[in-house]
């Protein structure tokens, strides 16, 4: 249906296409906040919440619910305007990332395919890199606008620990983009499709990758800008309502989308074993590699906490050291030996 | 110096070799006992729902005994306010009328029985020192109240219910 020279129908699906990524991030942040407490209870021996709803599902309800009628407190020296920008920079960022994940390969509706990413950038890795690293604008300002030093000194730390973290994650990357030869998302899964799973390639760079995540998510063990017990919330601590509850939770869909993307780069995305062979329809096939990518996706997601409730939190020295004298020079010298590789594979 | 049990053990103070200065194996370690851990039998008890059992001596809350016939035991002798190192107990006596022998086992009875849960401190010398039998810790415990007043018992707190009339 082209109407006033525009494809209608190419809008309504990317609409639906969009809201439906909103809405599963938004909802599995939701569930991973229930999640990490039953994983968390079940690490330690407890049962974890059981009371509101079955198995205590209703949980992030209440829990939400409950952010939301909490008092908003703006502390009478906080720059107002900036105050609000914190919170409101963090989650859009969170949100904004899905946009180049592929959660699919192409459905068939109705003789028309519809790709299920939102939009194929050639330069997807390029446009997360970019996005995420304004994810630290949100907890600097956050923390700056609330006219408290205490907060001040958590946002640096965030900033900092973000900054040295992101520059392994880059080189890490780079290697992988030796061997892909594509920044497009798509194209890495496809050629992880019909190939070996990238970590296959690159373990080392995989490994470096993760611990980067964790960083780049404020996770433990490198949660230290918001170490609850000793900074008091950190750079969130004059927040309270719902502008907290969106500091938490943009968390919690970075920790998924990080998952994602771990799951799109290194271990296949959408792809499965004998996915081609099976000799489905192939509407079936790509309903099938989402709910692969969903499953991968939630390992990671687990992955996350298991670590978080295992590994202690990193002494702020430690936490520079593992960044800049490991993982730096780790990350370098898994790309020299990779482009050496390839190097050697095209003679 | 000579170690007071044998279990001591020295501390190792050799610098870290390579491999435990990778930290990977220790956290791969690690993260295998918090494995298992999620399957393990859990600590929790489900309170409401379930109780843990008590001891045969459990000391909870008080309860006012009757004899067999549904009479009141108590004689107001007072020996429980005077053992009770809380002072949570008080009462004012008085003299059976005729035609209360039904009610009343004794002579003299509590007019008033009141004992200050927030004051008691459960230990049960009360039971001990009652030479009638009639002041009893149930195992009932955990008594929960919107205002302090409300956990002063009094007499229809305590009182065990009539083992015919059901009240």
């Amino acid at each position: 249906m082209t109407l006033l020279s525009i494809d209608w129908f190419f809008i309504i699906e990317k609409v639906l296409l969009i809201s439906g990524v909103l809405v599963l991030s938004l909802v599995v942040a939701m569930y991973s906040t229930w999640g990490e407490r039953k994983v968390a209870a079940w690490i330690q021996d407890r049962l974890g919440p059981n009371r509101a709803g079955f198995m205590g599902l209703l949980q992030p309800l209440a829990d939400g619910g409950k952010l939301f009628f909490k008092e908003e407190i703006i502390p009478t020296n906080a720059n107002r305007f900036l105050f609000v920008l914190g919170p409101s920079i963090a989650m859009l960022v969170a949100c904004m990332t899905s946009a180049v994940i592929p959660w699919g390969d192409t459905l068939v509706i109705a003789g028309r395919p519809v790709s299920l990413q939102i939009a194929d950038v050639n330069i997807g890795i390029l446009f997360i890199f970019g996005v995420v690293s304004m994810g630290v604008y949100g907890i600097m300002i956050g923390g700056w606008a609330s006219n408290n030093k205490y907060s001040l000194l958590a946002s640096v730390r965030a900033a900092s620990q973000i900054i040295s973290y992101e520059l392994p994650m880059g080189l890490a990357l780079i290697a992988l983009l030796m061997l892909t030869g594509s920044l497009s998302l798509k194209d890495i899964v496809e050629q992880q499709r019909h190939g070996l799973w990238n970590v296959v390639y690159q373990p080392l760079g995989f490994f470096i990758f993760l611990v980067c995540a964790f960083a780049e998510c404020n996770r433990a063990p490198f949660d230290l800008p918001e170490a609850e017990n000793e900074l008091n919330g950190g750079y969130h601590l004059e927040y309270s309502s719902m502008k907290l509850g969106f500091f938490l939770f943009a968390e919690y869909i970075n920790m998924f989308i990080s998952s994602a993307l771990i799951s799109t780069m290194y271990f296949g995305g959408y792809a499965f074993p004998y996915m081609d062979q099976l000799g489905l329809d192939p509407n079936m096939v790509t309903i099938l590699g989402f709910v692969a990518l969903f499953l991968k996706t939630l390992f990671f997601i687990f992955f996350f906490m298991w670590v978080r409730w295992t590994v202690p939190r990193f002494r702020y020295d430690q936490l520079m050291r593992l960044g800049w004298k490991i993982m730096i020079p780790l990350a370098l010298v898994n790309m020299l030996i990779t482009g050496a590789l390839v190097l050697a594979r095209q003679h | 110096m000579q170690a007071l049990t044998n279990r001591a053990k020295a501390v190792d103070r050799r610098p870290m070799t390579f491999a435990e200065k990778m930290y990977i194996p220790a956290i791969a370690k690690g993260m295998g006992i918090t494995f298992k851990h999620l399957f393990q039998k859990k600590a929790t008890v489900s309170f409401p729902e379930k109780t843990r059992d008590f001891s045969p001596v459990f000391r909870g809350l008080h309860v006012l005994n009757r004899d067999e016939e549904g009479r009141e035991r108590c004689t107001a002798c007072g020996l429980c306010a005077v053992a009770c190192p809380a002072e949570a107990i008080t009462m004012e006596a008085a003299e059976r009328k005729e035609g209360e022998e039904h009610l009343y086992r004794e002579e003299k009875y509590a007019a008033k029985y009141e004992i200050n849960m927030l004051r008691c401190i459960f230990c049960g010398f009360c039971e001990e020192a009652c030479p009638k039998d009639a002041v009893y810790m149930s195992e009932t415990f955990a008594p929960a109240n919107y205002q302090r007043k409300g956990f002063i018992y009094g007499k229809d707190d305590l009182l065990i219910p009539h083992p015919k009339e059901g009240k």
